[in-house]
């Protein structure tokens, strides 16, 4: 029974792997204090910071907006009709939802395809290794601003490429058509370096005689990959796309940098909006009943993927 | 011995204990003097803070019972969010800079105490009485002051005289009118030979805050956008809706870019030559002053059925939860930075303008016009300005206004539906403070 994983290993999937049946030896008073103790640190943290939140913040979406000499009274679920007739909330989510479907896929595939070129032996590996995971290391907001740049229309370095195609102009961040394909463009740009890493870490911890066998057999390099390689990467896509997930719901630093959540929501994503309820309109009552539905929407895919995923990957 | 010993160390203790008394004593003194926390928010380039430091530190030299400690605390934005969440936890700062519009959100959440409180003397009242009223209109509602004009700006047209010569146009004369500006707009429209645009004639950014620089137009065009009490919008008038296809029409007729323009790179496109005309605030005119490389104007606004411009920018506000003493050498210290001398060594410094006429009466400021009139314009278009829009729940009313503009700049509503539709959004926002 894995009881302590090493620390990269995030919360969530410890959790996993404790969880179903585990037995530990009851009573043993002195060992039983030891074993609370050894806990209690991390046990406070949990409850200060992630818990206690988590309750209160469910308390206060059943609550008005406490305001000036006002303060909060029982309004039961109005919070969340509220929300069922706020377009902007149904705009983000529909945004949300297109965010995470490209994003996700997209990253992992490009993560992937990067982590197979890097592992092979070429000239100048390191340099790429580094090129690729650049992105990640880079602060957020210097990066938005750099994108900004590209997507300006006119003399951006995006309109400049077009135009010495002699391509029409295009307004990428000023178009409703196109500012959530660039907001995403960025996205999957960032992570994708950062998801190379945990492939590429996989990748190396293969067995070097899987490819020996495959190349007498004669295998060619799709069948090895789609038949050798991508099955034992399972347990690591799997961990991938529990964090793109997270990420998906968690993006907020970029869309305030490039685009606001305009022109008019078009690149709305639900934390954005939380964002706005919450610190911009001071609306804490139903920036909670927003918080209440991000976190049950992130505990239910969670869940879907330990429970239903899980099962269908091949640990080693 | 062992006692000679004792004694010894109990007369080095004693003489420890005195030396440490005679030690706090002017520490004690120094705690005794009041300290006022204030958050200030960096909101324009340059050396800022180095400014802001500065005058903390000579408002102590003058007064050495009251300690200024300016506290930086990012965007306008950030500056509230950190000024509010302290408010509700208890232990806000005494004094902050935040915006002048946020001034009923500040009184909803029974956060400020009105300035009224502090003036007492003739002195108080004259000084009071000496900001220009345009920027008093966002600093009173309900019969009282909440806010003290400090760093202030207006809407302004900035012109490349240059691209105006290579049109043919006078590069002195830049457009006093609605339809003026069009013309002059078609004429420094240019094409390259695929007949892609390379130099717009005009643009007004509608990124992030598209309301503000439409109030311009809308106030030119006769209305008032909010009332006095803030509880009531005009979005879907018929001049608003009006002051909107203008602005519609210009990107029709081909002169203003399509699309959202961004805010942020506004001066940019003006320093690259991609537009001849902008919009922007007075707050640039240090950064265009050092970037432009050719010969630029400043001019009023144009004129539809008047000119007009709103006013923008921060106040000082007073913290409800300080102690009467800390709220009193708040005020002292707003009131010291305020004065005439300050104001127009301030505005010469940011590019802000200058909060009272007597500032702009002090040799420094009359010097500095002289050589650099353009730095003058911003006050002789003060008559003509109104308010910042500003109502209850303001960022929310706000931002259903930003919505409807973009909807209808983007084509996906028609003006008069997008207006109706803030509109009725704003009346939804709004009914409580009725």
């Amino acid at each position: 029974m894995p009881v302590l994983q090493p620390a990269a290993v995030s919360l969530g999937v410890e959790a996993a792997a404790v969880s179903p049946g585990s037995h530990l030896p009851r009573g043993a008073g002195p060992a039983a204090a030891h074993a609370w103790l050894m806990l209690l640190p991390a046990f406070v943290l949990l409850v200060a910071f992630t818990h206690y939140p988590a309750v209160a913040t469910l308390i206060d979406s059943f609550h008005s907006t406490p305001k000036g000499n006002r303060p909060a009274v029982w309004v039961g679920l109005e919070n969340y009709q509220v929300m069922l007739e706020d377009p902007v909330f149904w705009k983000a989510l529909r945004n949300n939802a297109w965010f995470a479907i490209v994003t996700i896929p997209a990253s992992i595939a490009l993560a992937l395809l990067m982590a197979l070129w890097v592992n092979e032996r070429i000239a100048g590996r390191a340099f790429l290794r580094m090129a690729y995971f650049t992105p990640t290391v880079l602060p957020m907001v210097a990066v938005a601003n750099i994108w900004l740049f590209f997507y300006t229309p006119q003399y951006g370095l995006l309109e400049q490429v077009r135009g010495a195609f002699g391509l029409p102009a295009q307004n990428w961040l000023g178009d409703q058509a196109t500012a959530l394909g660039a907001v995403t463009a960025v996205a999957v740009w960032k992570e994708a370096g950062f998801f190379m890493i945990f492939y590429l870490a996989a990748l190396q911890s293969l067995n070097p005689s899987l490819r020996e066998a495959a190349a007498i057999e004669g295998a060619s390099r799709w069948t090895f990959f789609w038949r050798v390689q991508w099955p034992l990467l399972m347990p690591t896509t799997l961990f991938v796309m529990v964090n793109a997930v997270i990420n998906a719901v968690r993006m907020v630093d970029h869309v305030v940098v490039l685009t606001r959540g305009g022109p008019d929501n078009a690149s709305t994503l639900l934390l954005y909006h939380l964002y706005e309820v919450g610190f911009k309109f001071w609306d804490t009552g139903y920036a909670a009943a927003l918080t209440v539905v991000l976190l049950a929407l992130l505990a239910a895919t969670a869940l879907f993927q330990f429970f239903v995923l899980d099962r269908k990957v091949h640990y080693k | 011995m062992k006692t000679l010993k004792r004694k010894a160390f109990l007369q080095t203790l004693a003489g420890a204990a005195a030396l440490a008394l005679a030690g706090t004593a002017p520490l004690a003194h120094a705690q005794a003097a009041t300290e006022i926390s204030f958050y200030y928010p960096v909101a324009v380039g340059g050396p800022i803070t180095k400014l802001i430091d500065a005058y903390a530190a000579d408002f102590t030299k003058e007064n050495p019972s009251i300690k200024v400690t300016p506290i930086y605390a990012g965007s306008y934005q950030d500056t509230i969010v950190k000024a509010l969440t302290a408010h509700k936890a208890g232990n806000p700062p005494v004094t902050s800079v935040l915006l002048s519009t946020d001034m009923f959100t500040l009184i909803d959440e029974d956060a400020i105490v009105p300035i009224d409180n502090f003036v007492k003397t003739a002195d108080d009242r004259a000084w009071l009485a000496s900001f220009y009223p345009a920027f008093m209109l966002n600093s009173q509602t309900g019969g009282k002051t909440w806010g003290i004009p400090f760093q202030r700006s207006t809407v302004v047209l900035y012109w490349n005289k240059d691209a105006f010569k290579a049109a043919g146009l006078d590069p002195n004369r830049p457009p006093s009118t609605w339809a003026e500006m069009r013309d002059m707009a078609a004429k420094l429209t240019l094409k390259d030979a695929g007949g892609k645009v390379t130099q717009w004639g005009v643009q007004i950014p509608s990124s992030g805050f598209p309301y503000w620089l439409f109030q311009g137009l809308a106030i030119q065009n006769g209305v008032t956008l909010a009332n006095d009490a803030g509880n009531a919008v005009k979005f879907d008038d018929p001049g608003t809706v009006e002051a909107v296809q203008y602005w519609i029409d210009l990107v029709k007729a081909g002169v203003h870019p399509p699309g959202i323009v961004e805010w942020g790179t506004t001066p940019k496109d003006f320093f690259e030559r991609k537009v001849a005309m902008m919009w922007t605030t007075t707050g640039n005119l240090t950064n265009v002053r050092a970037n432009a490389k050719f010969d630029f104007g400043v001019a009023m606004l144009p004129a539809g059925k008047r000119r007009g411009s709103p006013t923008g920018g921060g106040n000082f506000y007073i913290s409800k939860k300080a102690t009467p003493a800390q709220q009193e050498a708040a005020f002292r210290f707003a009131k010291w930075i305020t004065q005439p001398e300050r104001a127009a060594r301030w505005s010469i410094d940011t590019g802000y303008v200058a909060v009272s006429a007597a500032a702009y009466d002090t040799a420094a400021l009359k010097r500095y016009g002289a050589e650099f009139p353009p730095a003058l314009v911003a006050r002789d278009q003060l008559p003509h300005a109104l308010a910042e829009f500003s109502t209850h729940d303001n960022q929310r009313v706000t931002k259903a206004l930003n919505d409807g503009l973009q909807a209808a700049l983007l084509g996906t509503k028609t003006p008069a539906q997008a207006l109706r539709d803030a509109q009725a959004e704003a009346n939804r926002l709004l009914r409580g403070y009725r």
